[in-house]
């Protein structure tokens, strides 16, 4: 008995939205990024969509073209193009080398903050003990660290990883504790009535009540690791896209600069839709 | 009633919570028994405790004071004797209404009794519905869903907090015919938890009255309108009377105490 209370708190049973936390604002509230990602239904629309990006691209082109813009300054879309599929053998290893530190980095600093997000929401204490430091982790960019991470341990994968996990980790930490902060008393004890366990409650109430927000975390947190495992490779190291970046600009090299911003374009948008798809199908209840 | 069981007693109740502003006295030695197969009705002002009681009962809660028996036995916890229906249906948004009628099951580790839920989905009308999500049906609709998943794992004893308070009007009417139907065909002892006075008179066979709080048992009426009871049944000027007394002796505690 003395479990069950401590479980339901034993405060006064309440329902209904009033006073729930989810939904007062604050800072780890990313939701925004989550919202309308329209798809696409209707001939008409894919119509305009198409049209729109031609007279970008090509007005782009026509324009550079036309003003006569040296390619050191603005490459054409065309010579981007050209130059995107000419050195792909070149650069697509290092789109792996990316890949490998956002994909590495990212599970491990998302696991890390997914548990610490569940375990620390259980002990409303603990939290307000490591909140600050939280904080501070979300705040501060990890691209500070990095030279730091470096001279430790030199120009390979390993700082980058680091520093990749830490960029993550935290978003995922700060958006996944907003979710499991959303108690439902009222849930909670439905399961207990029927005799529910405090891991049942946990795996069968907790995290899908969480998992909007996770999602959100987990989205965040991703973009936040492609950034830092870019800006990382642009520290320091011989291998990246980050360090493409930097190699072909002190070449003048505009047009493979240019490619390899937009495959990291590429990733990126790849990130945000599965992210999406997997928002409509994991908390597709709450939309 | 003295000719059936004793179901459910509770004795002596007390419970007291320890909030940030202090100690709140929710629920003052309150005692009733209810028969097996009885339905009874808690009515009382908001916050006077029925919940904290109907929690109690459950299981959710401890008590300060005083003890619940159900089939004699102390309540110490949650008990497969019993189900809760609660406001606003409590379906969990993430779970198709198959799904959701099955937790229990799950819960409890057993193989889903299809047969039973099928009979009751049925029975409340909702045959067919299993896949769809709670938000894509009505008010009504959930709380059916939630009286089926109550009454799937086939307790003997409902606990039904205030279930209908956010349903309008006439589906709360329609709500109360089919809680008073499946109640005569089942035989469950019932315990029903409202602040609607003619929805307790048209439930019950007897009503407990409680105070504001602290919540404590200021009467209890016995309501002997004939069963099955009919939409017609509350327009009968003996009903009409049981609300006005009723109405009446929850009124005059207020105005007592400002003399």
């Amino acid at each position: 008995m003395a479990s069950v209370d401590r479980e339901l708190k034993d405060t006064i049973p309440t329902f209904g939205k009033g006073g729930d936390p989810a939904q007062t604002v604050d800072i780890s509230n990313w939701s925004g990024l989550a919202s309308e990602l329209s798809l696409v239904k209707t001939g008409a629309e894919w119509a305009a969509i198409l049209l729109v990006a031609v007279l970008i691209i090509g007005g782009g082109e026509l324009l550079l073209r036309l003003y006569e813009v040296p390619t050191y300054i603005m490459p054409t879309p065309s010579q981007i193009v050209g130059a995107l599929i000419k050195d792909f053998p070149a650069i697509a290893p290092h789109v792996g080398h990316t890949l490998v530190e956002l994909l590495t980095g990212f599970a491990i600093g998302a696991t890390i903050g997914f548990v610490l997000a569940a375990i620390i929401t259980q002990f409303p204490f603990a939290e307000k003990i490591i909140a600050p430091y939280v904080l501070l982790l979300v705040t501060t960019p990890m691209l500070a660290l990095v030279p730091l991470l470096i001279l430790k341990l030199g120009f390979g994968y390993a700082p980058r990883i680091i520093a990749v996990a830490l960029a993550s980790g935290p978003m995922v930490m700060i958006n996944s504790a907003t979710g499991f902060r959303r108690v439902d008393l009222a849930k909670i004890a439905l399961a207990r009535s029927f005799g529910a366990s405090t891991l049942q409650i946990f795996l069968k109430i907790r995290i899908p009540m969480a998992m909007p927000m996770v999602i959100v975390g987990l989205m965040v947190g991703s973009i936040f690791g492609l950034l830092t495992a870019v800006g990382a490779e642009m520290v320091g190291g011989s291998f990246g896209l980050g360090n493409r970046l930097t190699y072909y600009s002190s070449l003048i090299q505009m047009p493979q600069f240019f490619a390899c911003i937009l495959i990291l374009a590429m990733i990126g948008i790849s990130i945000y839709v599965l992210f999406y798809w997997l928002g409509k199908r994991w908390a597709g209840w709450e939309a | 009633m003295a000719d059936r069981a004793v179901k459910l007693v509770i004795d002596q109740a007390s419970k007291y919570y320890e909030t940030r502003t202090g100690r709140v006295h929710a629920l003052d030695r309150f005692s009733m028994e209810v028969a097996s197969g009885e339905f009874v009705c808690v009515i009382g002002p908001s916050g006077c405790g029925k919940s904290t009681l109907l929690w109690s009962m459950a299981g959710l809660h401890g008590l300060s004071g005083g003890r619940i028996l159900v089939d004699g036995r102390p309540v110490d916890g949650p008990n497969a004797q019993i189900a809760m229906v609660f406001q606003e249906a409590n379906l969990l948004p993430w779970r198709d209404l198959q799904r959701n009628i099955e937790l229990p099951f799950e819960i409890r580790r057993q193989p889903p009794d299809r047969a039973r839920i099928d009979g009751l989905l049925e029975r409340v009308g909702l045959s067919g519905f299993g896949a769809k999500y709670p938000r894509e049906l009505s008010g009504g609709m959930q709380q059916r869903a939630s009286i089926v998943r109550a009454l799937s794992v086939n307790p003997s004893i409902l606990l039904m907090d205030e279930p209908f308070g956010a349903l309008d009007a006439f589906t709360r009417e329609e709500m109360n015919l089919l809680i008073e139907e499946i109640w005569l065909e089942t035989k469950k002892t019932i315990v029903f938890i409202t602040h609607s006075i003619p929805e307790a008179v048209f439930l019950a066979d007897r009503i407990f009255v409680m105070s504001a709080r602290p919540g404590r048992l200021t009467r209890v009426f016995d309501i002997d309108l004939p069963r099955p009871r009919d939409v017609e049944v509350t327009t009968r000027p003996h009903f009409v009377e049981l609300v006005a007394e009723i109405k009446r002796s929850i009124e005059h505690k207020p105005a007592a105490r400002a003399a």
